[in-house]
């Protein structure tokens, strides 16, 4: 089966981006493909690149970016979502006059048509969060 | 764009202010009017206030977004639904509730009530029959 995955909550304060990892990583080893992952409002957090959680514990972001390495995942972060969050890449940092940037290179920032697309293409969309 | 129209419902719990939840349904729901599929919204739990009438946010600084639901008519977005429990649980009727409306083409473009008001059992039948549904 075919999915596209939503999560709508930021790392660590909430269960939803945990659970939708491991839901991924279990679909994907009995053979499921995930057609895209998609991070909207608080969700867009987990694609901090500069998160330094304590080394006994997990790194949600770097648990992103293997998974998606591994399977060649789409990982979409709200690019609207994201700018009224303060996460940026280097180029929406420059064309907003900002001095740094956040995004971990494993996601890409697009638009709200990518979580709808997401929608259309896949059999199942599964939302994470409240 | 698509190759099939599926149906889309979005679900709408939460208070229009405080967070934005609210808002950022909204521009969901806005973008899925792009892709030509079947859309409707449903309000439930405090979600009924994001369509309450006279909204005023001037002294809490928050942007009042409330003038746009009556764009989603514009947006052929005409299947609101708003639950009849919700209402009543919180002491509001259909009266407190903003007159969306459309204007049906099919109908030499006569204007049309857009919000319909359905018991929670309607809405589980109703969300049983959706491709995709995206609640906040």
């Amino acid at each position: 089966m075919k999915f596209t995955l939503l999560i709508n909550e930021g790392p660590y304060q909430h269960q939803a981006s945990d659970t939708a990892y491991q839901f991924a990583k279990a679909a994907l080893a009995k053979g499921h493909e995930i057609y895209r992952v998609f991070f909207y409002n608080d969700g867009v957090n987990n694609a901090t690149r500069l998160a330094v959680p304590p080394q006994d514990d997990r790194n949600i972001t770097e648990n992103w970016a293997a998974l998606a390495k591994e399977h060649e995942l789409d990982m979409v972060v709200c690019i609207a979502a994201a700018q009224r969050r303060g996460m940026l890449d280097a180029d929406e940092a420059g064309r907003q006059g900002k001095d740094a940037d956040n995004i971990h290179p494993a996601f890409r920032i697009s638009g709200l048509g990518q979580l709808v697309e997401g929608g259309i293409q896949a059999d199942r969309l599964l939302t994470f969060g409240d | 764009m698509s190759e099939s129209i599926k149906k889309f419902m979005f679900v709408n719990t939460k208070a229009p202010y405080g967070t934005v939840y609210a808002l950022e349904s909204l521009e969901v729901v806005l973008i899925s009017a792009a892709f030509d599929q079947s859309v409707s919204l449903v309000f439930c739990d405090d979600g009924v206030f994001q369509i309450a009438n006279n909204q005023n946010t001037e002294a809490s600084g928050m942007k009042n977004f409330s003038p746009a639901y009556k764009a989603l008519g514009d947006y052929d977005i005409n299947k609101i639904y708003v639950e009849t429990e919700s209402l009543e649980e919180r002491g509001l009727t259909l009266d407190n509730i903003m007159a969306l409306t459309y204007e049906d083409e099919d109908d030499d473009w006569a204007e049309k009530p857009s919000i319909i008001p359905a018991t929670r059992a309607e809405l589980a039948d109703l969300m049983d029959e959706q491709d995709v549904v995206i609640s906040s």
